[in-house]
Order: C-alpha cells, then structure tokens, then sequence
C-alpha cells in the first residue's frame, strides 16, 4: 500500500515538473502575431515607424519594466503596437495597430505616443489615417501618464482633424477602457470586424454595476452599429477592399 | 500644509470621499456670482450628475461645470453619486462650446469616481460620449481651468479637466482608476486598494511633481470639511491668478500651450 502511494506521490511530482518545464518554454516562446497592417498594405510598400518608442516606468511598479522587456525580446515589437507608412492600391496611408497579445493591448506612455506620432505624420504629409484598435484601456502600471495618453491622442486627432485629414478607425476584438473613450471613436469612418466586443466598461463591471447579468450580444459590434457607433462591419479578409474603397472615395490632396 | 508629507496616499483618498467635504454645489455658490443653470444635452436627457451654468467670477462671464455628488442618500441617488451618463458629457460639451462662442473660460469643478459603468450608459456610448469631449476641449479657443477638488476618478473626470491650468485641493485625489479598480486589476483583489493608493502617486503633491496640477489649494488642517468655507475661499485668489493670466494670450498661444502641455506627457525623442 506505501509502495503504491509513493509510486502515485512519485508520479505527480514528476508531472508537476513536467508541467513548470512547459509552462517556462511557453514563458520563454516567442509571440507570433498576425498583423492587420501586413493584409491591408500592398505587398512590400510598409515601411515601419516609431520602431524605437519604449515604455516608460512611471510609477516604478514591481515587475513591469522586467515584463515588458521580455514581451519586447519575444514579439519582436516595441510595445503594444504596430506602426508603418504604405500603400492600398498605390495609395499612401499611414497605418496603426494595437496589439493584444501586449499587455492586452493597453495604453501606456508608449501606446499613447504611437498614435500620437502617427497622426502627427499623417498631418504633416497630408495622408489619411488607419488605426486598428484591439486594447484593454489605459495601462494600469504606468497610472496618470496613461490617463494622459487618452487626452493626448485626442488632441492629436483633432488636429489631424482640422487639417481636413481622414482617419477611419477599425474597432477589432476587444476594444474597451480609455481606447474606446479617445482616439478609437473619433474617425471620421468607424469599422468594426465581426462580433468583437467594444465598450467603455468591461461587462464583468457593468455586471458588478448592475447585479443582473448582460444579454447575448451586449456590446459587440453588430450592438454598437444598432446603436449608432459603427458605420460598418467589415470582415477581416474583406478589410482591404473596403479600406481602398473608401479612401477611392476621398480624392487625394495634393503638396 | 506641514502634516501632508507624513500622511498615507489613503488617508488622502478618505479625506477626498469624506460625506462632509464640500461638494461643486457649494463651491460654485460661493464664488460666483448671477448664476443661470443650463439644462440637458438636447439629445436625450439633462443628468443630474453634471452641473452647468453660466455665472461671474469676479465680474467676469465664465461657464461653470462641475460633478455633483449630492449631500445626502435622496441627492446621492438623484445625482447618481457624481457618476455621469453619456448624456452627462454631452451637455458639458454643449455648453463648453456654447462659451466659445460667446468667448467665455471654462471652469470645472471636478469631484468624481469616474464616469458611470452601466448598460444604459453603454448602449448610449458612455467611450464615445468622453472621447467626444476630449477631441472639443483640445482645440476649445478659449481659456479651460480645472479645479479637482475631490476625487478625479478616470476617464470620468478627465473628460472634464482637459484644460490650460490645474487646481488640486491639497487633499484631493487624481488617479487613472480607483484604487478598488487598480487592485482588482493588477492583482485580482479590490480589498488591496489601501496598498494600490501607495503607489499609484495619486495625491496633489504626485501630480503636482509630475506637471499634471499646475496649483495646490491648502485645506483647513484635516480637510476642508473641518471648515469649508475657509476652504472654498482659497481657491479665490489662485482661480483668479490662473484666470487673468490666461485670458492676456491670445487664442493661438493658448491653443499651442494647451497642445504642448498633454503633447508632453510621456513623449519620447526620434532616435
């Protein structure tokens, strides 16, 4: 009967170490990440931006600066985004993307100084503006400054905007928090794919708000184009034809 | 002001939810003079949670927001607790544009958890309803104050605070989310938010270092519940500082300095 129990004792701890072995390769796996930017894009016109914007550490929080260098070293992107100047149909856009596979995509001094960027380069050379959105909100681990990138983007935006500049903003899956409430719902254009979950609030604390549980649907983008805060939904694979329809739709300006 | 540096980030945060500090209604009725409340969004509804009026500070035209949380249960609900709709914003937005066009400053009171996370306000667009006044307050053209005087909670109370000068009560709190919310993200435990507050630099004196309060208003040794209308009186002579100085630029200068200000939170040089 001992003999049994060690076999058995034996044979979970070895499991066990079997398990953390895995758990640690996956740890150390590289993040592969299909970009949007990549399908939109002609083929070999992208070229990248804003490849050195880092993420600060505001608030010196335990472990950040540790995690996202690691994401850095294994993504292979510079924080929770893409950036890149290319063509659609030899039409030059300048194009963004946040990146859920970073830290859920959130919004940090980093993210925030991005879209920054990019709209200010899209103003500068007079082209129009494509931000995928995919996030979580702001970036808890860097507090206020993350706060701030909500204000900064927006401004950003509006200037873009005053500039008679066209930014149609993509909502993919998830796109909430301080995403949803600056820069992802001030395109002239709003898209979003399939069923993705867009919002302020996350339904877990509408939930909690509430104490009642939410309907089928709540919040996905077939919801926020009955309520009036899409313009269309857009298949991802159908996303370049539409990308180049409506910018066939805006005659080009001329410097 | 001495006993500031020796106090906890959550003794900070009760003070700033304390039921007896003084609210926007008090604030704003003592300082301003002939005050007209402006109602609704002209879209949906008028919500209590977002006071608007036009009034004179010192004799001058100004248009006057604030969150109202109310001062007991009946208002407290009445008022949502100071948590605005979307519709909330939507008239915060109407009247801020509404004193550009009449070249009035903008001063808002600010005193919120944050803006409110439920289903109406969702299927009403609570993200694009801020977003909305982060884009206008951007390029407003004339002069916005802040005055946080409680609890700046999120997105919530930055729709409201976009603005050329910042007043912080020495005691009130500005954070990028509850420090519940902040515990309950980072560490899946609401009940840490005493140990979040720590290090969230959410006080007057952590924004005020990072350039994100340009003024500290000092409180009745504390809180300004102690004595509020002491309390309130300070803010006259720093609001009508900050005020005259702003009205002598001009609008180029001040939308410049505006963009400048939030352009340089976390911006990193081109390699």
């Amino acid at each position: 009967m001992d003999i049994l129990n060690m076999l058995r004792e034996r044979k979970q701890r070895l499991s066990e170490l079997a398990r953390q072995r895995r758990d640690k390769r996956q740890a150390k796996a590289r993040i592969v990440i299909k970009s949007r930017i990549d399908e939109v894009l002609d083929p070999r016109s992208a070229k990248r931006l804003f490849d050195t914007i880092r993420s600060s550490d505001p608030l010196l929080f335990p472990g950040y600066a540790e995690k996202t260098r690691d994401l850095v070293k294994r993504s292979g992107h510079p924080d929770a985004f893409i950036c890149a100047t290319g063509t659609i149909d030899s039409r030059q856009v300048v194009c963004a993307e946040l990146l859920p596979e970073f830290m859920m995509g959130s919004m940090g001094t980093a993210v925030g100084e991005a879209v920054t960027r990019s709209a200010e380069y899209a103003t500068r050379y007079h082209l129009p503006l494509i931000i995928f959105s995919a996030s979580g909100g702001a970036r808890m681990q860097e507090g206020m400054f993350s706060l701030m990138q909500m204000a900064k983007t927006s401004a950003a935006i509006r200037r873009f905007s005053d500039g008679g500049g066209l930014f149609i903003s993509v909502l993919t899956h998830p796109t909430t928090g301080g995403v949803t409430a600056s820069f992802a719902s001030l395109g002239d254009i709003i898209l979003a794919e399939p069923d993705a979950l867009i919002g302020f609030a996350g339904p877990r604390v509408i939930e909690q708000t509430i104490g009642s549980s939410l309907p089928e649907g709540f919040q996905r983008s077939e919801f926020q184009l009955a309520h009036g805060f899409v313009d269309a939904i857009v298949k991802r694979d159908a996303m370049r034809v539409t990308l180049s329809q409506i910018l066939k739709l805006h005659p080009e300006v001329r410097i | 002001m001495s006993a500031v540096n020796t106090m906890t980030a959550w003794q900070h945060v009760e003070i700033a939810r304390h039921p007896q500090r003084p609210h926007s209604q008090a604030f704003i009725s003592e300082l301003f003079e002939d005050i007209f409340e402006l109602h609704g969004d002209r879209h949906f509804a008028d919500d209590r949670a977002l006071f608007a009026a036009i009034a004179r500070f010192e004799g001058i035209p100004v248009t006057v927001a604030g969150h109202i949380k109310g001062s007991d249960l009946n208002e407290n609900i009445s008022c949502n607790f100071g948590m605005p709709h979307p519709e909330g914003y939507r008239k915060f937005i109407r009247i801020a544009k509404q004193a550009e066009k009449f070249g009035r400053p903008v001063i808002t009171f600010i005193d919120t958890p944050g803006a409110y996370p439920g289903a109406e306000a969702e299927e009403r667009g609570q993200g694009e309803a801020i977003a909305r006044c982060l884009f206008e307050l951007s390029g407003l053209s004339v002069p916005i104050i802040a005055v946080v005087i409680g609890e700046g909670g999120s997105g919530g109370a930055l729709a409201m605070s976009l603005a050329d000068h910042i007043i912080m009560y020495e005691h009130a709190v500005y954070s990028v989310l509850s420090p519940e919310g902040f515990a309950s993200i980072l560490w899946k435990d609401p009940k840490r938010a005493e140990e979040a507050s720590e290090v969230m630099k959410l006080s007057s004196a952590d924004l005020a270092a990072s350039g994100m309060a340009d003024s500290i208003v000092s409180e009745p040794e504390g809180g300004a519940h102690k004595d509020a209308h002491r309390a309130i009186e300070a803010l006259r002579p720093t609001l009508k500082k900050a005020l005259s100085g702003l009205l002598l630029l001009d609008t180029q200068s001040l939308l410049e300095a505006r963009y400048a200000r939030y352009r340089g939170y976390g911006e990193q040089s081109e390699a």
